[in-house]
C-alpha cells in the first residue's frame, strides 16, 4: 500500500466520527437532486404510460384530476357518479368500446374496481393463479394485493365495510378469490376487481337472503301484494355468494340506472375520438370526456414547477455542503500544522503534503459516491413502487 | 564536517540576527548547543538541516554547499543526511508506533521500504526497549517511551547528522539522561554527527563540545 495510502486510511480510521459525518453530509447533498431527479423521472414515466394506455375517460363533470386519476389509478376520490344509461349511449354510437368502472369500496385497504372482462383484455392483464371472474361474488387480485394479504384462488376477502356505525348502510361482502392476476407493473397490481355487479352487491344495490313464506314468516312481511312480496329489514341478508345461495340475489330497479364511476373509452378510429369528444363537448352535457394524456401534462407542469423550487432548494444544500467542507478541510489544515512542519521537517515535500490532504478529500468523496451508488442502484429498483406509494 | 563561514542569517520582519564567522562541527563529533530562548539555536539547526537557507556566508555539510542547492536537492540532502528529533516528539497521533517509526518510508518516495527496512526498525525499536509496543497507539506509551519512538524515527534511514532540538526538555531527570545516553550511543554506533541542542547544563559532560550560540546571535534594527 501507498505511504499516502496508509496515511490517509489510517487518519480517516482514527477520526472515523468525523469521516462518517463528512461522508454523510456529501453523500446526502448528492442524493438529494438525484433522488428528485431519479422521482421526478420516474413519476413522468410512470404517469404518461399509465395515461398513454388510457385514451379517453367519460365521467360527471367535476375535477378533471380525480376523475383521470380515479379512472387510471383506483385512487379514493368522492366522483359524483354517472348511469349504465350513459354506458350504454356510447356503445349506442359505435364510436368506441365503453368499458365501465367504479371505484367505491376497498377491501384490506385495497381498491375494489367493478368492472367487465374487456378490462382485462384492454389492459392485457393475465391471470398467473386460479381464472378469471366465474359468478357473481368472484374477485380477482392483483399481484401487490395476493403478496401482501396472502390470497391465493378460493380463499375469501371480505370488503371494508363504508362506516360501521352506519347500520342501514351497505354491508361488507366477503369475496370468493378467483384468481390472481400476474405482475403488471401498473396500479392493477394494487386493486381488487370485481364484476359490476357484484360492486353494486357491496354498495346494496342488489343482495341475496332467504326465500320468505307469506304464510310462516308473517313476522317478516310488511306487505302482500298478489304475487309480491315486501319483507322488514329482519331478513336476514347474505354477506357472502354461494352456489347455493347465488339464485337468491337479485337487484331492485333498472339496471340502466345502476351507478358507474367511469369509464375508459377506447375509440375504434381517431375519427371515432374526435367525433365522441365533439359529441360531449357541450355545455348542456353532464358527463365530460378527456384526454388522460393533457391531463397529465398538466400535472406534470406544475409538478416540474415544484421541482424548481426543489433544485433551487438543493443548490443553496449544495453550497452550504461545499462551504462546511471548506471550513473542514481549512481547520483540518490549521489543526495539522505541526504535523505538516514535522513531515516537511523529515524530508517530505510540499507536494506530496498537498497530496496527501487531498487524498482524505478524495477519499471523503469517493465514500459518498459509492454511498449514493449503492442507494441510487437500490432506488431504481424500488423506485416504481415508492412512486406509486408516495404520490398516487 | 559541517562549515560554517561568514554566514548570517535573518527571518523577515524581525529584529533577530545570526551570526556566525566561523564555525566547524567535525564529522562523528557530539555536540552540545545551550544559550538561552530565542537566541537562534532551533534556527542553527533549521540551517544545518537546509530548511532555512542563509542570506550570507557560506554552510558546508557532508562536503555539500547547501546554499547552490535548490529546494529538491536541499529535501534530498535532508533525507539522505539528517535525522531530526524534537522537544515535542513530533509523533504522529493516528500512527502505531512502528508505522511512526517508519513514517519517512511512508512520506519520502526517495526512501525505499523493504524487509531490511522492517526489521531495522524493529531492531531499533528492541534496542530502545519499545518493542513491545509496536502495534500500539501513541497515546498508550509514556513520554520518555514517545521520545524514544521519536529518536527511532530519525535513525532509521541512518543519518550522518542526527539534529535534536531539547530532546530532553519534556522529560523527567532519569528520562533526560537516559534519552541522551541513547542518543549518544546510537550516534557512536553508526558513527553519526550529533548536534543537541539542551537548556540542562547537567546533561553535557556526555559531549565532545559545547557551544554557546548566545554568541552568535544580534539583535538589529527592523530597518
Amino acid at each position: 500500500m501507498s505511504g499516502i495510502f496508509r496515511l490517509t486510511i489510517r487518519y480517516l480510521l482514527y477520526n472515523r466520527l468525523k469521516s462518517i459525518t463528512l461522508v454523510l453530509c456529501v453523500s446526502l447533498a448528492i442524493l438529494l437532486p438525484v433522488l428528485l431527479q431519479f422521482g421526478v423521472t420516474q413519476f413522468e414515466q410512470d404517469l404518461m404510460a399509465r395515461a398513454h394506455a388510457t385514451p379517453l375517460v367519460a365521467g360527471m363533470k367535476g375535477s378533471r384530476f380525480d376523475l383521470a386519476l380515479q379512472s387510471m389509478y383506483f385512487s379514493q376520490a368522492d366522483l359524483e357518479t354517472t348511469s349504465m344509461q350513459e354506458v350504454e349511449t356510447i356503445q349506442e354510437t359505435g364510436y368506441a368500446l365503453p368499458i365501465p368502472l367504479a371505484v367505491r369500496f376497498t377491501a384490506q385497504q385495497a381498491p375494489i374496481a367493478g368492472t367487465t372482462l374487456d378490462y382485462f383484455e384492454f389492459r392485457k392483464l393475465e391471470v398467473a393463479d386460479g381464472t378469471s371472474l366465474q359468478r357473481l361474488g368472484d374477485c380477482v387480485v392483483g399481484a401487490n394485493v395476493a403478496d401482501r394479504l396472502q390470497l391465493k384462488p378460493g380463499d375469501r376477502l371480505m370488503s371494508d365495510p363504508l362506516n360501521v356505525f352506519d347500520l342501514s348502510g351497505n354491508y361488507p361482502l366477503k369475496m370468493r378469490v378467483a384468481g390472481v392476476l400476474a405482475q403488471a407493473f401498473s396500479p392493477d397490481d394494487d386493486a381488487v376487481f370485481v364484476d359490476l355487479k357484484t360492486e353494486w352487491i357491496i354498495s346494496g344495490i342488489g343482495h341475496g337472503h332467504q326465500s320468505i313464506d307469506a304464510e310462516t314468516d308473517k313476522d317478516l312481511v310488511l306487505q302482500q301484494q298478489g304475487q309480491s312480496t315486501v319483507a322488514n329489514a329482519a331478513v336476514p341478508q347474505f354477506n357472502e355468494v354461494t352456489e347455493e345461495n347465488l339464485a337468491s340475489f337479485h337487484f331492485h330497479g333498472d339496471i340502466e340506472s345502476f351507478p358507474v364511476t367511469s369509464m375508459i373509452l377506447v375509440p375504434h378510429d381517431p375519427k371515432s375520438e374526435v367525433l365522441l369528444l365533439g359529441m360531449y363537448d357541450t355545455k348542456e352535457s353532464a358527463i365530460q370526456l378527456i384526454r388522460p394524456v393533457e391531463i397529465v401534462n398538466e400535472l406534470l407542469q406544475l409538478v416540474f414547477r415544484i421541482k424548481q423550487l426543489f433544485d433551487a432548494n438543493t443548490l443553496l444544500v449544495s453550497i452550504s455542503v461545499g462551504l462546511l467542507l471548506a471550513l473542514v478541510f481549512i481547520l483540518s489544515l490549521r489543526l495539522r500544522q505541526r504535523e505538516r512542519q514535522t513531515m516537511f521537517q523529515l524530508g517530505c515535500s510540499r507536494s506530496t503534503i498537498w497530496k496527501l490532504q487531498l487524498t482524505e478529500l478524495c477519499f471523503i468523496l469517493a465514500a459518498s459516491l459509492v454511498i449514493v451508488a449503492v442507494l441510487t442502484l437500490v432506488l431504481r429498483v424500488y423506485i416504481h413502487q415508492l412512486m406509486r406509494m408516495w404520490f398516487i | 564536517m559541517i562549515r560554517f563561514q561568514q554566514l548570517q542569517f535573518r527571518y523577515p520582519h524581525s529584529a533577530f540576527q545570526l551570526n556566525i564567522p566561523q564555525l566547524e562541527v567535525r564529522e562523528a563529533e557530539k555536540v552540545a548547543v545551550v544559550g538561552p530562548s530565542g537566541c537562534g539555536k532551533t534556527t542553527l539547526l533549521n540551517l544545518i538541516s537546509g530548511i532555512l537557507v542563509p542570506d550570507q556566508g557560506t554552510l558546508i555539510s557532508c562536503d555539500v554547499d547547501l546554499n547552490q542547492l535548490n529546494d529538491s536537492q536541499r529535501r534530498n540532502y535532508r533525507i539522505s543526511k539528517i535525522g531530526f528529533v524534537f522537544q515535542e516528539f513530533e509523533l504522529i497521533d493516528y500512527l502505531n508506533v512502528r508505522e511512526n517509526i517508519l513514517l519517512p518510508y511512508y512520506i519520502n518516495q526517495a526512501l525505499k521500504l523493504d524487509q531490511s527496512v522492517e526489521a531495522r526498525a524493529r531492531d531499533l525499536a528492541a534496542s530502545m526497549q519499545i518493542d513491545q509496543y509496536l502495534a500500539g497507539r501513541i497515546d498508550q506509551i509514556s513520554q520518555g517511551e514517545r521520545q524514544r519512538v521519536a529518536i527511532c524515527r530519525a535513525l532509521l534511514p541512518q543519518p550522518q547528522i542526527l539534529l535534536a532540538d531539547e530532546p530532553t526538555g519534556n522529560l523527567d531527570p532519569a528520562n533526560k539522561r537516559l534519552i541522551r545516553d541513547l542518543l549518544l550511543e546510537h550516534a557512536t554506533r553508526t558513527n553519526a554527527t550529533l548536534i543537541m541542542v539542551t537548556h540542562d547544563d547537567r546533561l553535557l559532560d556526555q559531549f565532545d563540545r559545547t557551544i554557546d550560540i548566545e554568541q552568535f546571535h544580534e539583535v538589529v534594527s527592523k530597518s
